[in-house]
Order: C-alpha cells, then sequence, then structure tokens
C-alpha cells in the first residue's frame, strides 16, 4: 500500500473582479510508496507548490482528496513536516528551541526536547550553533535548521518546497548532499518541489514532471542511480542523459508557454 | 553629507548635546539681551531660580510624584485591559470584526473633551484624572496592539502549523511572541502621550500636580515656573523613554539582530 495516495487533486481559484477563476492545477493523481524520495520538478507557477500545500492541509483542495496511511489529510498537521522556500524560524527562539518546536508542542520533557534539539542540530552540522538566534545565521544554515525542526517532530512525511531556491550554487550543492544522507540513513518518505533539473535528479528515487499552468503531470520518470551517490554523480552518463530528457520535457512546456 | 550614510556613537552624541546648547543660546540671548520682557519669557537663570525655590520651598516635588503616579497608574490601567483585547482583535478576525468599528471611532474622541463629562460623573479627585489617561491612551493601545499581532507573516504561522501547533497554541507561541517587541514599542509611544493628557487633566480642577502648578504660575504671572515645569515633564519623559528603551532591548535581543 502507498503511504501517501494523492486521488484526482485539482485546484480551482475562485474568481476575482469578474475575472474568470484560475484554475492552478488540474485534477491530478500520485501514489507515494514508503521511503520513496520523489521530486516534483516543473517551471514556475505550474502548480507543483499548490500541490504541495493541499498535502500539508495549509490549502484545500477544490476537487479530490488526499490520503496518508490511508486516512484524509483535513488540515495541516505534525505528521506532515514542511519546509519553505522563505526563511520561516521563529525569530525569537534559539535554534534548539527552534529545532524543539513541535516536540514542545507534543508536550515533551524539557530534557527529551533538549536531548533531540541537540542531536538534531549535530546531524544536520550545527553543533556549537544552539543557542544562536536565526538572524545570525546565514541562509543555508537557517535553512538547515528548519530541516531538523520539521525531522525532530519525527513526520510521517517530509515535504520541502523549493527550500534551497534561494541559496547560491556552492552552498545548494552541499546542502542537497546532506539532505540526500539524511534520506540515506533515516529512510524517511520525502516529496521535494523544485524546478532545477539536475536538484531533482541528484537526490529523487522517482522524477514528476509537471506541465506550465494549469498543472497537470506530465512525467514520472524513475531514477535508478546507486546510493550512496556522491556529487561526482552528476557528471555520471547516466545522470547526464537522464538531464537531457528531463531539460527536454521542462523546455518543451516554457517554450510552449512563451508562444 | 552622504543620504543614509551613519554617524559615529560620539559624532551623534555631539550632535545632540550640540542643540540643547544652541536652544538654550539663543533663549539666552532674547532673554538676557532684553528683546523679550520678563514679563513674557524668563531667562535661564531665572528659570533654575525659580525651580529651585519651587523644590525647596512649595514641595513642588510632591506635585511631581503626584502626577508621575497619575500617569503610571492610568496608563497601567488602559494596558491592562487593552491588550488582552487587542491580542484577541488581532487573533480572531470577527473579534476584531465586532470591535474594530467602534475603537476607531472612540480613539478620534479627544480625551481633554471628556474633562468636563468626567468631573461631572468622577469629581475632581484622582478617579477623574485616572480616566483622562485611560481614555486617552486605551483606544489607541488597543487598535495598535491589533495591528502588531495580527500582523504576522503568514509563512510563520504555516510553519507552525506544519509543526502540530494547535489554535490556541498559534496565538500564545506565535502571535505573542511574534509581536511582543512592536507592542513594548506601541506602549513606550503611548506613555508619551499619556504625558500630554496628564497635564490637561491638572490644568482644569486640580489641587495638585505639575499641571495645577503651572495654572498656578500663570495666575501669577510666574514665567520662570512655568518653564520649569514644561522642562521637568519634558526630563521626566526622556527618563522613562531610556527606560522602556533599555528594558525592551533587554527583553527582546533577538528583534535587534
Amino acid at each position: 500500500m502507498s503511504k501517501l495516495s494523492i486521488e484526482g487533486v485539482g485546484k480551482l481559484f475562485p474568481a476575482r473582479r469578474g475575472a474568470q477563476p484560475t484554475r492552478a492545477l488540474t485534477p491530478t493523481s500520485l501514489a507515494i510508496a514508503d521511503n520513496d524520495f520523489i521530486t516534483i520538478l516543473g517551471p514556475s507557477g505550474c502548480g507543483k507548490s499548490t500541490l504541495l500545500r493541499v498535502v500539508a492541509g495549509l490549502e484545500t483542495a477544490s476537487e479530490g482528496r488526499v490520503l496518508l496511511d490511508g486516512a484524509p489529510v483535513t488540515g495541516p498537521g505534525a505528521d506532515r513536516g514542511m519546509v519553505f522556500q522563505s526563511y520561516t524560524l521563529f525569530p525569537w527562539l534559539t535554534i534548539e528551541d527552534n529545532i524543539a518546536f513541535g516536540l514542545r508542542e507534543r508536550g515533551a520533557p524539557e530534557a527529551e526536547r533538549r536531548d533531540a534539539a541537540r542531536r538534531w542540530a549535530e546531524r544536520v552540522g550545527l553543533k556549537g550553533f544552539e543557542r544562536h538566534y536565526p538572524r545570525q545565521l546565514s541562509g543555508g544554515m537557517q535553512q538547515r535548521t528548519a530541516i531538523a525542526r520539521a525531522l525532530a517532530n519525527d513526520p510521517k512525511i517530509l515535504l520541502l518546497d523549493e527550500p534551497f531556491g534561494a541559496l547560491d550554487n556552492q552552498t545548494r550543492a552541499l546542502m542537497q548532499e546532506m539532505l540526500l544522507g539524511i534520506w540515506e540513513r533515516e529512510r524517511k518518505t520525502v516529496i521535494f518541489v523544485t524546478h532545477d533539473v539536475e536538484e531533482a535528479i541528484f537526490m529523487a528515487s522517482r522524477v514528476v514532471v509537471m506541465t506550465a499552468r494549469p498543472g497537470r503531470i506530465k512525467a514520472d520518470i524513475a531514477v535508478n542511480l546507486p546510493h550512496p551517490r556522491p556529487y561526482t554523480i552528476k557528471t555520471s552518463a547516466d545522470f547526464v542523459a537522464l538531464k537531457e530528457r528531463l531539460v527536454e520535457e521542462i523546455r518543451a512546456e516554457v517554450v510552449g508557454l512563451a508562444h | 553629507m552622504k543620504p543614509l550614510q551613519p554617524v559615529s556613537a560620539s559624532a551623534r552624541a555631539l550632535y545632540g548635546v550640540s542643540f540643547f546648547v544652541l536652544f538654550v543660546a539663543v533663549w539666552s540671548a532674547a532673554t538676557f539681551g532684553g528683546f523679550v520682557p520678563p514679563l513674557f519669557l524668563a531667562s535661564p537663570l531665572a528659570m533654575v531660580g525659580e525651580g529651585a525655590n519651587l523644590l525647596i520651598h512649595h514641595g513642588f516635588v510632591f506635585d511631581i510624584a503626584v502626577t508621575v503616579w497619575r500617569v503610571v497608574g492610568g496608563f497601567i490601567l488602559a494596558a491592562a485591559i487593552a491588550l488582552p483585547l487587542g491580542v484577541m482583535m488581532g487573533a480572531y478576525k470577527p473579534i476584531e470584526a465586532f470591535f474594530e468599528p467602534f475603537v476607531s471611532f472612540a480613539r478620534y474622541l479627544p480625551a481633554s473633551a471628556f474633562i468636563p463629562l468626567l468631573i461631572l460623573w468622577a469629581g475632581i479627585g484622582e478617579t477623574q484624572k485616572l480616566l483622562v489617561i485611560f481614555i486617552g491612551s486605551f483606544f489607541q493601545l488597543v487598535l495598535m496592539i491589533a495591528v502588531a499581532v495580527g500582523g504576522v507573516r503568514r509563512d510563520l504561522v504555516d510553519a507552525a502549523y506544519t509543526l502540530g501547533a494547535s489554535d490556541r497554541s498559534l496565538v500564545t507561541r506565535v502571535l505573542l511572541p511574534n509581536a511582543a517587541p512592536e507592542i513594548a514599542e506601541i506602549l513606550r509611544m503611548v506613555l508619551g502621550w499619556a504625558w500630554t493628557y496628564v497635564i490637561v487633566a491638572e490644568l482644569i480642577g486640580s489641587s495638585s500636580g505639575i499641571g495645577h502648578m503651572i495654572t498656578d504660575s500663570q495666575a501669577l504671572l510666574n514665567t520662570g515656573q512655568i518653564i520649569f515645569g514644561i522642562i521637568v515633564i519634558g526630563i521626566i519623559g526622556l527618563i522613562s523613554d531610556f527606560l522602556f528603551k533599555a528594558a525592551n532591548e533587554r527583553l527582546f535581543p533577538w528583534a535587534r539582530l
């Protein structure tokens, strides 16, 4: 049985000031297996973020439903951790307290919270920064904390909405390796939304390509590259071939949109 | 000068002090030079002399204490009710829709215009003075606090929900700490306004306080005492502002990063 099933989920934004209602997402179905790392790849405005927000429960679908372990999603909850593109750490909390936010919400005792915060800070390479405030950290470090904060909550599924989109190329590559490393160890179910082809292939076990607005799934491609994947894999023949194919898929969409 | 170019701390202090010096210099020139008759404007020296006289012979310290008490008392009363109401309005839109139109209307009602009514209702005792301060600051506080609480970044709210926050803890663990530094700033600002109301309240129907001293001095044409009273208010305002700022910096170190 699949961990998460998206069944005919579509999104229609209501009409405003006499304009036509906007369709952001045509009814889409997708089944995601346990421990899978799915990347959703598509051009800007293809509804991939909308789809992710529906899964998170932050947006209600206009039609269709989302099932997590067979139970329908009705709103946001701790079982679906999310990392956003914008920096969403709570600026009034230290890194440690940010990571433990969900645990505290659950009523975990102080010792357990501190323990988990320390452990996760170390796993994402932020040992020694536990007492810092988010604004004292670089963008990459803040996103690492955001990932730690989501994972410390032990969600059933991790949702990431272009989390590395605002980072420079070097930092982004390091973050991809870090996230992939965590996934290889923890075997979480992950949905990762991006518009970067290389990023989509490098981490994924499956790449779902979406069309331009209104969004719809165009291709669903398994990535059978071996694990663990060092960054050097990005220059291997298999990787390059896959990249060419996906670039072509995306290009067709963007070109189609421009004409 | 380049736009927005910062100045060093020492230069900032120097500039700040030099305007005070310039101000006193112009004042001295006008009075000692005989350009303005002492009946209209006392010289700085006469003002200091009158001030000493007030403090030593007329128990002015008591008046200052009474005025401070009135401002602080009325302000704390207003803040104690405005804070929970403002937070509820900022967090819950139906509550905001219920109160906001009336509060917006009420905040334009001039507190000083209520003084005759308040004297009728509460007499000329302390209750009336506190009520003037209360009316003057309560509605402003409520509205500004509601805006501060409601102005939270949506993505922080989304993040809290995906971490399992309940609606209740969204208010206590996200909206409140998020708005806290701004609320502290609002309190600091409105306290400054409260100072202007207390003097008005004391000008009419009062037997103590800085405002009362000022009306008395007017009857005696003692401009030195009036100016001294005004300057005392300014100094107290400066001190309370400074204390508030220092407290805010200590309480919310993250807000200044």
